[in-house]
């Protein structure tokens, strides 16, 4: 499934994905809005990444979402990246499936058989994977009104790059990314309990639980 | 698809990247293909205006959109484009690589911020990679992109 392309192309020009079919769903109309529904924001399949940060609606109701789409990648790829597209490819060190999991929202997903809603607990399962169906489309993602009280932190070697670690605080909620298979809610009093995070060139395990005491003492500082 | 304002048809191959399309069917070897995976910058184009990495987008994605790419911004018998000139006078380039896609991030960065602070400045190229100049330069380059386009 083709929207912005900006996680799927790289890996197709690596020939780690072979797809036998691509769909490309960025013809298909009514799938682009950014609106306002049942307290919060929707965000539908086709809004890129760009026109979420620049969005006055979605800085005025969930301005954390507006402060995370910043940290993605660069504007030149957040032109055509979406935030659908983030959620479905789940990737652990990414921002938004944190974002989405810290302020409790879900996404809608769309098949032949009809709609269904998947709280953010229950869309992530693992390293790229979530409990999407092969034939389901993630056709939107929602995230509670949410103005007071909230923060974005992470740590990465160079701007744009992935993070090495990152926390999310939205009110008493904390979310973490870059250091499990998927994003978890922790505990700020203990929030490395459980985590076994992974090590590799840029950050060691213990640097990466470091970073997560850090960050979160700085989100609840905020 | 419109390349640089002229009307061009879609390329035969589905699987054809736009980076590949407008180099190998197109003749347009301005946009240079580094990395092939979004990290590098250098195949930086305008898409509708704003840009976009052209190795991360299927040629035929393109199509009913306008393509602009370095060939694009002055012709031949014109004077160089405010952020050419600019890269031009700052010294902005070495081996110059990188630079067409430098120009296309900051053509569209100047369209989202006709006068950039230092941060915006930084994170507008921040996704582009030089590996001569050491960036010093190219920002200086910027803002003088952003006197040549006042005059």
């Amino acid at each position: 499934m083709l929207a912005g392309g900006q996680s799927l192309v790289p890996l197709l020009n690596f020939r780690l994905a072979r797809p036998a079919q691509l769909v490309d769903i960025n013809r298909v109309e009514g799938l682009d809005r950014i609106y306002q529904r049942d307290g919060g924001i929707a965000v539908q399949a086709l809004a890129r990444q760009a026109e979420v940060e620049d969005s006055q609606l979605v800085s005025r109701l969930c301005p954390l979402l507006t402060a995370a789409t910043r940290l993605v990648a660069h504007r030149v790829i957040r032109n055509r990246g979406t935030v659908c597209g983030s959620l479905a490819h789940a990737d652990p060190a990414s921002e938004l499936p944190a974002v989405l999991l810290a302020l409790g929202g879900h996404v809608i997903a769309r098949s032949v058989r009809g709609e269904r809603l998947i709280a953010a607990e229950q869309l992530f399962k693992g390293v790229f994977e979530t409990t999407l169906a092969p034939d389901e489309l993630l056709v939107e993602a929602w995230f509670p009104e949410t103005v007071d009280s909230f923060a974005i932190l992470e740590e990465s070697r160079r701007h744009g790059d992935f993070a090495l670690a990152g926390v999310v605080r939205a009110g008493a909620n904390l979310a973490l990314f870059g250091v499990a298979p998927t994003p978890v809610l922790a505990d700020r009093q203990d929030p490395t309990a459980g985590l076994q995070p992974t090590g590799d060139l840029e950050a060691t395990p213990e640097f990466r639980l470091h970073l997560i005491r850090v960050l979160t003492e700085k989100a609840f500082a905020a | 698809m419109k390349v640089n304002g002229a009307e061009h048809p879609a390329p035969a191959d589905p699987r054809r990247l736009l980076s590949d399309h407008l180099r190998h069917d197109l003749g347009l070897t301005g946009t240079h293909v580094g990395c092939e995976h979004g990290v590098c910058g250098c195949c930086t184009v305008l898409l509708d205006g704003a840009p976009i990495r052209s190795c991360l987008m299927l040629a035929v994605q393109a199509e009913g959109h306008e393509v602009t790419t370095v060939e694009g911004l002055a012709r031949d018998d014109e004077a160089l484009h405010p952020v050419q000139q600019a890269f031009h006078e700052c010294h902005a380039l070495q081996c110059g690589f990188c630079t067409p896609g430098f120009v296309m991030s900051v053509v569209g960065l100047l369209a989202q911020h006709s006068k950039p602070s230092a941060q915006e400045i930084d994170e507008g190229i921040a996704g582009n990679l030089c590996r001569c100049t050491g960036y010093a330069s190219i920002r200086r380059a910027v803002d003088r992109a952003v006197e040549l386009s006042k005059s």
